[in-house]
């Protein structure tokens, strides 16, 4: 961006600078415990798989993030219900996996649309223009089920500027491309397939060459 | 010379049947004939140094781990999240036995009986495709009970992060990985001593960690006579920004950096120039074109005042300012602050409010004067290196870049009050800080 354009600070609430300090809070209220399994059902296939999570662990605590992962699968996204089964199956406080699941970018405590697409406007993607790229497909999702964010670096580089749809990588992305991604995830279609990174061959020019000299056959 | 990239796109390199055929886990069986101290003898002897950013020998880290009967820890970090760094992704994706052998190495030579691998949340394919081969793998018998009928055993678990820079940092990683938030945590005590669970740990970068098998396969003096004294072996390094061929390269230490940008990668679009370019990823100091001809390793970066961090080269041609350069970097250290400590929290977020004072056509130039000082105050006194991953190169950039900056401050001043005199029924603009 040059300086000539008019640079507005982003303010929230009562002219702040920070966001969510006047959020309400009760003070009355007392601190959530551990949920009582007799008052929290959880989904079978939840339950399983954040038992499953906590064993494969030393400490049941590990287990946090990809209980929250599952969570936010099943109920799109991290409700105080779904805070509350999680805390239920994993013997925690709900206030305990709240300050996790807060800590973290890939999750969301407040309600969200079903697809994401994160467009990477951190340094590299800037350069190749993300920023233009992004408000094209905030555009194009406008009044979609489509959740587009600003996400920081996603480790494609070399596709900038780039994407996560729902999870798959496709880049190098025009303008033109938001309105394809759109209309792919609303028919269900793989994203943007000959974009995507999965398909992308190495840059360097010397991976076809001669093996290193190590012998071939196993001992 | 390519040792990590070998034939990398290979199809099915992915699965251990051509993994196998192509001569893997041959360093693993090797290994394990071998005692736990002559493997890391082999280590020390090849001058590895460690692939995710800070470059500490890696043999030298491993020797730190107490021996004796208790539970350690193998974390490999694959949280790869510093801006311009894509190295790991790729080997993950499409060589992810050859970390899995790395290790299986690993846990052999300090004798570790439980390893993890923190791979970040975003790279929901490759962590996909890695659990798929640590499944192949277990049933193969090179992960989990008596490896390789050694009577060596480990266990390896596969965990998916959730999106945050600091837990690349190793121990904003154990606390995450531990289930907290990924605070970092101060050092000593170093996580070789107490870190996961308050267990000595070794913790490595992919890169570092799929290094070995051919280091054992070849031998640690084989290895060391790749690259330059003091920076041995090869390299994968991520282009990105302003070059034709954005991508990795495995190159050897030492090479100039020119050949890297403009031999592998193209160089800037005709027609444009290199303004600046970060040799380590966006936490390194900036340096310029005068400095394209120094030779790519860890001491002579650091001689010039930067660093070979991890090996994330970011060119930025002319076509942009360093302004908006800064202002992006500026705006993602503040968000991946994690809050723990004064001047990495506070510092990050002033800095940005200097900026953007920049930007709203407030600021003059002692602006900087003050920027630069903030810098100075930060470096070295947070708990981590996030603090100074910012205040690094906004420093070289204040220190490099002054007379571009304090252009910007006066056209941002200028275009400021024109459009004051120009919407004469907006209230005026303070000429104090917002």
């Amino acid at each position: 961006m040059s300086a000539t354009r008019r640079f507005v600070v982003p303010r929230f609430g009562h002219g702040s600078r920070v966001p969510g300090w006047d959020e309400a809070v009760s003070l009355d209220k007392p601190p959530a415990e551990i949920p009582d399994p007799a008052l929290t059902p959880v989904p079978e296939q939840l339950r399983a798989e954040i038992e499953a999570a906590m064993a494969r662990y030393p400490d049941r605590h590990s287990a946090a993030i990809p209980a929250l992962h599952a969570a936010q699968r099943v109920h799109g996204y991290l409700s105080h219900e779904a805070i509350a089964q999680v805390a239920c199956v994993m013997r925690v406080t709900p206030a305990y996996l709240t300050s996790v699941a807060t800590f973290y970018d890939m999750f969301s405590t407040t309600p969200k649309p079903t697809h994401d697409v994160f467009v990477c406007t951190n340094i590299t993607c800037s350069l190749r223009g993300a920023d233009r790229f992004f408000e094209a497909m905030r555009r194009a999702a406008d009044g979609e089920d489509i959740a587009v964010r600003s996400f920081e670096c996603l480790g494609a580089c070399d596709i900038a500027p780039m994407a996560s749809v729902d999870g798959t990588y496709v880049g190098p992305l025009s303008d033109e491309d938001a309105e394809q991604i759109v209309a792919d995830i609303k028919a269900g279609r793989s994203v943007l397939e000959h974009k995507q990174l999965r398909y992308r061959r190495c840059a360097d020019p010397g991976v076809g060459q001669e093996p290193t000299g190590l012998k071939e056959q196993p001992k | 010379m390519k040792i990590l990239f070998d034939r990398i796109d290979e199809p099915g390199l992915n699965t251990l049947a051509v993994y196998e055929r192509r001569g893997g886990y041959q360093g693993l069986r090797k290994a394990l004939a071998l005692a736990p101290e002559q493997v890391l003898e082999e280590i020390s002897k090849s001058g590895l140094r460690g692939r995710g950013g800070a470059g500490f020998p890696t043999g030298r880290k491993a020797s730190f781990l107490p021996k004796g009967n208790m539970s350690k820890y193998l974390v490999c970090n694959a949280d790869e999240s510093e801006p311009g760094t894509f190295k790991d992704r790729e080997i993950m994706q499409k060589n992810p036995h050859l970390l899995i052998e790395g290790i299986a190495i690993a846990t052999w030579a300090a004798q570790i009986n439980r390893a993890f691998i923190y791979i970040r949340g975003e790279y929901g394919l490759q962590a996909d495709i890695l659990e798929a081969a640590i499944a192949e793998a277990e049933r193969a018998g090179y992960v989990g009970e008596n490896v390789c009928g050694s009577g060596h055993s480990f266990s390896l678990v596969l965990h998916r992060g959730a999106g945050a820079y600091i837990c690349g940092e190793e121990t904003g990683l154990l606390d995450s990985l531990e289930g907290k938030r990924g605070n970092p945590r101060l050092k000593p005590p170093f996580p070789a001593i107490e870190g996961l669970y308050g267990g000595p740990t070794l913790i490595n970068n992919v890169e570092t960690l799929a290094t070995l098998p051919y280091v054992i396969r070849v031998g640690g003096e084989q290895y060391a006579k790749l690259g330059v004294p003091n920076s041995s072996g090869t390299k994968v390094v991520s282009v990105s920004g302003d070059v034709r061929r954005p991508g990795n390269y495995e190159i050897e230490l030492g090479i100039p950096s020119r050949e890297i940008i403009y031999g592998l990668a193209g160089g800037p679009p005709e027609g444009r120039e290199v303004k600046l370019w970060f040799p380590g990823g966006s936490s390194a100091p900036v340096l310029r074109r005068e400095d394209l001809d120094l030779p790519y390793d860890f001491d002579t970066l650091a001689k010039a005042g930067s660093m070979l961090g991890s090996g994330a080269i970011i060119v930025v041609d002319d076509s942009h300012t360093v302004l908006e350069v800064m202002h992006k970097l500026v705006k993602f250290y503040a968000h991946e602050s994690c809050g723990k400590c004064v001047p990495c929290r506070e510092g990050t977020r002033w800095t940005l409010r200097m900026v953007e004072r920049i930007l709203s056509g407030l600021a003059t130039p002692m602006d900087l004067e003050i920027m630069a000082s903030v810098q100075d105050e930060i470096i070295g006194n947070c708990l981590c290196v996030l603090g100074d991953a910012m205040a690094m190169p906004v420093g070289s950039m204040i220190a490099k870049f002054r007379s571009e900056l304090e252009a910007e401050i006066e056209a941002a001043r200028a275009s400021a009050e024109f459009e004051q005199l120009r919407s004469a029924d907006e209230p005026p603009l303070a000429l104090t800080a917002p």
